[in-house]
């Protein structure tokens, strides 16, 4: 098993506009990130399951070969800056990736 | 060959000083920047004003002016005052005005105006010629009205027109980011996906840098079947890797780029390494729009917000956060009963899951606890009643076992709360069909 962080170079959480949060993951080895994409170990049950939320509320996910890259976009709770929100930015969102271990 | 020179993130985030004179050296035909973004949130389009300082903004725009002026080429400068708005359009010409009397320069300014009329969106409304975006919601017509300032996210065209006339500078409303970039090149025939790529590339200024930073710039060489991009600073580099992720980021699909012109199409897309600090991009295509659908945005107002913030070292008191904080929502509800729907009331807990709310996974508590307290209502009145009430209350309110018995919160200030002010949410994130649609053109010579 191999920590997220070891395997990554690169994990972060941004809006997308106001209603989306992106969440970006570039891996630091082509044979690691085409592995997990091959299996799609990324698959919308397993965003919905890291943040608690439904799979209907997981947009898309999209790999991207030019840099060994992940990247699902999620609705966000409630749209940047309106009443309830967290983070306007939705840049502090990636935390629970850096918990995620692995089997590589 | 086109080179233009994109020196920060955003106008008023600054950038170093030797990165300037090394673009000045390299002499390019173009100065563009952007201005804007949605990112700090819906208070400021709601406003109208920018999220920048003014006096951070004339900083750079005294710098780029006098570049511009030297090498007598022109400053574009998109989404100008952050959202864009009138308002915040005209708070960038006076920057500019400012800037050129004080150097004693003589500048034609294009001044391009994005707002639209809530009539022409109610017009959008009844023909069916809208449609929600990136997770937006459906709009009716009893929503247009408590919204304020309304912009389109214009793209390339109105900057050519506008440098058709002959100007220095232009200060465009809302625009797309990569547009102020991309229009001369492909005004003077550069091809329309290559040109479009870099502008979204630049927009960021050195943020596609390694390491990476908002607060400086980079150069983007056009050529005719190819571009190369590197940084101004010598501690910086552009590699493969900082430029094709930067294609990721803040954007829902990296290989077709959505815009107001229509979509960079990044799936041929290659970046080769030239040296140690540029980088090559060659295969960016583009797939014009069939049909002219602009993004539209607008704030509506929502209330007046009220804020205190209280430290919580307690732990028996931290054991129970969650429950005495719900029973607070209760003894409010019971003070004042004739006014039950009129406020709502957040409480963010830092140490618990301030950060993350309901997507926070861990259950671990810290030793202390950081709360913002936190009141919307529609009146100042009755946020600052409601906010008062919930610190007197929470501060003297008798918890399970409680042994502290002199005060349950550690204020950090006095005042204690502050009316933090208006509450804007995103209410119109939305396409409208704009055909034939001009946006005002305003040439002034000063």
């Amino acid at each position: 098993m191999k920590n997220m962080i070891e395997l990554a170079k690169v994990i972060r959480t941004k809006n997308s506009g106001p209603f989306i949060l992106t969440i970006d993951i570039i891996f630091k080895e082509k044979e690691v990130y085409e592995k997990l994409k091959n299996m799609n170990y990324f698959s919308k049950k397993f965003w919905a399951d890291l943040y608690g939320i439904k799979e209907s509320d997981v947009i898309s996910v999209i790999y991207f070969d030019p840099v060994y890259a992940v990247k699902a976009n999620i609705r966000r709770k409630v749209p940047s800056g309106s009443p309830g929100d967290t983070d306007v930015y939705g840049a502090q969102q990636h935390a629970p990736l850096l918990e995620v271990k692995i089997d590589v | 060959m086109f080179k233009i020179y994109s020196p920060t993130a955003i106008l008023g985030y600054g950038f170093p000083v030797q990165s300037f004179y090394n673009a000045l050296e390299i002499k390019p035909d173009l100065v563009a920047v952007d201005a804007g973004s949605t990112d700090p949130g819906p208070y400021y389009l709601g406003k109208g004003i920018s999220f920048v300082d003014r006096g951070a903004t004339k900083r750079d725009l005294n710098y780029l002016i006098n570049m511009v002026h030297k090498l007598d080429i022109p400053l574009f400068i998109g989404s100008a005052g952050g959202c864009g708005s009138e308002s915040s359009v005209n708070w960038t010409f006076e920057i500019v005005k400012e800037i050129l009397e004080e150097n004693n320069f003589h500048m034609k300014v294009a001044i391009i105006y994005t707002d639209i009329s809530k009539d022409k969106i109610k017009e959008s409304i009844i023909n069916g010629n809208i449609k929600n975006l990136d997770g937006s919601s459906d709009i009716g017509l009893e929503d247009v009205e408590g919204i304020t300032n309304i912009v389109a996210q214009v793209g390339i065209d109105p900057f050519i027109e506008g440098y058709k006339k002959g100007v220095n500078i232009i200060i465009c409303g809302r625009s797309y980011d990569p547009a102020p970039f991309s229009a001369l090149p492909i005004h003077y025939g550069y091809s329309k996906g290559l040109s479009l790529h870099l502008g979204k590339i630049l927009e960021c200024g050195a943020i596609a840098a390694e390491p990476g930073s908002g607060r400086d710039g980079l150069i983007g060489v056009l050529f005719d079947d190819h571009f190369e991009v590197f940084p101004l600073n010598e501690n910086r580099r552009c590699t493969v890797t900082s430029v094709a992720a930067h294609t990721l980021y803040e954007k829902s699909d990296p290989y077709f780029l959505h815009g107001p012109d229509g979509v960079i199409d990044l799936t041929a897309t290659t970046f080769t390494q030239k040296d140690e600090k540029t980088v090559i991009v060659k295969g960016s295509r583009f797939i014009e729009g069939k049909e002219k659908w602009l993004k539209v945005e607008g704030a509506k107002l929502v209330g007046i917000r009220g804020v205190f913030i209280a430290g919580i070292r307690d732990p028996i008191m931290i054991s129970q956060i969650d429950e005495i904080l719900e029973i607070q929502r209760e003894l409010v509800r019971e003070n004042f009963r004739d006014i039950k729907d009129d406020y709502r009331i957040y409480f963010h807990i830092y140490g618990k899951n301030g950060v993350m709310g309901e997507w926070e996974r861990y259950n671990g508590l810290s030793h202390e606890l950081g709360l913002v307290v936190e009141v919307i209502s529609k009146d100042t009145d009755i946020t600052k009643m409601i906010l008062g009430y919930i610190r007197s209350t929470l501060l003297h309110y008798g918890y399970k076992g409680r042994i502290a018995t002199a005060g349950n919160l550690a204020f950090p200030f006095s005042p204690s709360e502050v009316i933090w002010g208006e509450v804007f949410e995103f209410k119109l994130y939305h396409l409208i069909k704009l055909d034939d649609y001009e946006f005002p053109i305003k040439v002034v010579e000063v």
